[in-house]
């Protein structure tokens, strides 16, 4: 180290580094920092001791205490199953509607059930049910299939049109296949229309009235309150599932499209299923 | 700081760490050793004393008067009791207690480092330990320089068992502060106590230990920031320890009285000063960012002065302005009302008045309510738009209670509630446990035609049923873009 000076105005020595003219005085740490550094050394060695550390060549140290993420992962998972057990005996044993009435049960349903669908059933139906183009709104009080526990337990457990045996199906014919004329479907259309008071051509919806009864009473209803066996919408509210236009409406009838929805019942377990129906219960529909 | 000229100066090979210098900082009694142990004694006091007080809230509330409960999530003072969305008040002490540190000093320089910091208080109690096993100063540099003799060995572990015991005692103590002091007490004792409650009272008594017994004023000088930014909160009128450089130099130890010396300052180069400093400073140096402002130097002085018969106050604290007018033969004024401190104390008293208005203001009971966003609204079958809303009533008083519920400024609204009202009613009542958070979910529904907007401005109006008192809530009903 050459040239090292006493400042004059500190009197302190410089260490001797200089640049562009610029002297570095020499205050120096304390030392006991210096070791605090070399503890942190000694400690980080330890610790790749002890835990699983250094890549090798086709495995990796595995660390002397034998620690694993995934079994402290594994041991978290079952006791969390430990945790929910008295929840999940009583579940699995009781109906849904008896667990419905239980206030704490209730409330497990609910916040179990809310990520439950939030994981699986919020991609079509919307956060909290507010449902999709599409796809039915689950918030509201229009049901295709029943809106009351059991119900709603069913169609999650065993899905609509999902080749499930116990699956609930149905099909609309597809009118517009040399089926009816483009005027009767035209004509029936307007008759639809006319439930919700939105029809503009009396004399098209009397015409369409006399197809109405041919081809749609069986499922839709007289007055067209729908049918819950089949799946048929009511007609007559104000909750329309592909649309509400006259075009909306002679599309539906002339090629029909129908929903699908998968049978969770080998996707999901028993409680989840009864948890997140009880959630999907709860959005505001229920019955 | 070495004071030899500089052509005597032999520059060495630099070491970039230097080696720790032990203080024996020397036993000296005086005005301001004493106003130091009634402010260390007032402080421990605190410490020690105040998670013991206790304070009646009631069934199977905690009885403890000062307690930051964890598990519970509330912040027990006397009769306050603040709850977790209300930590903008623990904002407002931090914002208090820095504005003051700033006011302390721009008006007495660093009075906190000196008197009240925790470093200092538990660094005076462990050299104390020390001084009183182990001799004064001379003593103490005298044995650890002596081989271990049987002398040294048991002085020596007496210390540490007593500074162990000490600092056992005071991370223990911190835990009272967040956790039922008898329980707690008992638990530690009879080793029952939970990992937490072992581990956080090792860690304290650990950095107790460490900091007060070994680490001393290498915490104040390296490891505290304050010191490093003080300097922005002075100017030359605040107070800091200073030495009367004009009066005392030249320093000698020359007899005084003898008529052939030359004129001579009223230092007698006794070092006391020095021996005293408990970090190890020349006072007469000038203000130094190691100097805490502790003012043992000023007793040192002082008691020196008074056996030599002059007068006193050669260290003292003053300011750099007054200081600069004595030396200039001018009379020193007191300048206490500055720019400066008019800023801090203003600031000082805005959050004090701001703190006291939120506490008077204060209510026991808080509404949240949560428009649901997904979905906006729900059109129902029959025409009608229907929005969901999640209401908390969070009841801070230990007491349950009943109101009831109806919304106002929404033409034809009428309510169900998740569990309590399926059919639709106009008003709802709703019962909400003490001091608790209760969640309802409330469903509102108008018809199409009684919206004109897109957004409709209404309230929830929330009646105690017991009391009278109404609380409206400001909300808002979506309906279809229009």
């Amino acid at each position: 180290m050459a040239n090292i000076e006493r400042d004059e105005v500190s009197g302190t020595d410089t260490t001797g580094h200089e640049w562009d003219g610029i002297k570095e005085l020499n205050t120096p740490m304390p030392r006991w920092w210096l070791w605090t550094f070399y503890v942190t050394i000694a400690w980080a060695i330890g610790y790749m001791i002890l835990y699983p550390s250094w890549p090798t060549l086709n495995t990796y140290w595995k660390g002397t205490l034998g620690y694993s993420s995934r079994v402290e992962l594994n041991t978290a998972l079952q006791d969390r199953d430990k945790a929910r057990a008295p929840w999940t005996k009583k579940f699995a044993a009781l109906p849904i509607t008896e667990i419905a009435k239980d206030r704490q049960l209730l409330e497990y349903a609910m916040a179990g059930g809310k990520v439950i669908f939030a994981d699986n059933c919020a991609p079509c139906h919307g956060s909290q049910g507010s449902g999709a183009p599409t796809y039915p709104v689950l918030a509201d009080d229009d049901w295709l299939w029943g809106g009351n526990l059991e119900e709603i337990e069913t169609t999650v457990r065993y899905g609509i049109r999902s080749n499930h045996d116990e699956a609930r199906d149905s099909e609309m014919p597809a009118f517009g296949d040399d089926y009816l004329s483009v005027s009767q479907i035209s004509d029936v259309s307007e008759y639809v229309m006319s439930f919700t008071n939105t029809s503009k051509d009396a004399d098209a919806a009397k015409r369409g009235s006399e197809v109405f009864v041919e081809e749609c009473v069986a499922c839709h209803g007289e007055t067209g309150q729908g049918g819950r066996d089949f799946g048929a919408p009511k007609l007559s509210d104000n909750v329309w599932f592909y649309g509400s236009t006259r075009e909306d409406i002679i599309k539906q009838v002339s090629k029909p499209r129908h929903g699908v929805m998968p049978a969770w019942q080998a996707r999901l377990d028993d409680v989840s299923i009864k948890q997140v129906s009880i959630y999907v219960h709860s959005l505001g529909g229920g019955e | 700081m070495d004071n030899t000229p500089a052509e005597h100066h032999v520059p060495k090979t630099p070491s970039l760490y230097e080696t720790h210098k032990k203080v024996y900082p020397q036993k000296i009694a005086g005005r301001f050793r004493n106003l130091k142990w009634k402010i260390s004694g007032a402080i421990m006091a605190f410490y020690f004393l105040a998670p013991w007080i206790r304070w009646d809230r009631g069934e199977g509330q905690p009885d403890q008067a000062i307690l930051a409960s964890m598990n519970l999530g509330r912040l027990y003072f006397f009769n306050i009791e603040i709850w977790p969305q209300e930590i903008y008040y623990l904002t407002g002490i931090l914002v208090l207690a820095s504005v003051g540190l700033f006011l302390a000093t721009a008006m007495a320089g660093r009075v906190w480092c000196g008197f009240t910091c925790w470093q200092t208080v538990w660094t005076d109690l462990f050299v104390w330990v020390e001084e009183n096993i182990e001799g004064d100063r001379n003593k103490r540099m005298r044995l650890d320089k002596a081989p271990w003799t049987f002398n040294k060995i048991w002085r020596k572990s007496l210390k540490q068992l007593i500074w162990i015991a000490f600092s056992l005692v005071t991370g223990a103590g911190f835990l009272f502060f967040f956790n039922d002091a008898f329980e707690t007490t008992i638990n530690l004792l009879t080793g029952v106590g939970t990992y937490a409650e072992y581990g956080f009272t090792a860690l304290f008594a650990s950095t107790t230990y460490l900091l007060a017994g070994f680490a001393r004023e290498q915490v104040c000088i390296y490891m505290c920031p304050w010191p490093r930014f003080q300097g922005a909160m002075f100017d030359e009128h605040s107070l800091i320890v200073t030495y009367e450089a004009w009066r005392g130099e030249p320093r000698s130890k020359a007899k005084k009285n003898n008529p052939n010396a030359p004129v001579l300052g009223d230092c007698v180069d006794c070092n006391l000063c020095v021996s005293v400093c408990p970090t190890g400073i020349d006072i007469r140096e000038g203000d130094q960012f190691q100097c805490i402002g502790c003012a043992l130097c000023v007793d040192a002085c002082n008691s020196i002065m008074t056996k030599l018969g002059r007068p006193g106050e050669l260290i003292t604290y003053d300011s750099i302005a007054n200081q600069v007018a004595r030396s200039n033969g001018k009379s020193a004024k007191k300048r206490v009302i500055r720019k400066r401190t008019i800023a801090y104390a203003s600031l000082l008293f805005a959050v004090i008045g701001l703190m006291a208005y939120g506490l008077i203001s204060r209510t026991e009971l808080e509404i949240n309510v949560q428009r649901d966003r997904s979905p906006m609204f729900v059109q129902l079958s029959n025409g009608d738009i229907r929005n969901g809303y999640t209401f908390k009533i969070l009841n801070m008083i230990n007491v349950p209670q009943t109101f009831t519920l109806s919304v106002e400024d929404l033409e034809g609204a009428q309510m169900t509630v998740i569990g309590l009202a399926k059919d639709l009613v106009d008003t709802v009542t709703l019962d909400v446990d003490g001091d608790s958070v209760t969640t309802f979910r409330i469903f509102v529904r108008t018809t199409k035609d009684a919206l004109d907007e897109q957004f409709e401005d209404m309230h929830f109006v929330l009646i105690n049923t017991a009391t009278g008192e109404r609380i409206d809530y400001d909300s808002r009903f979506a309906g279809p873009v229009r």
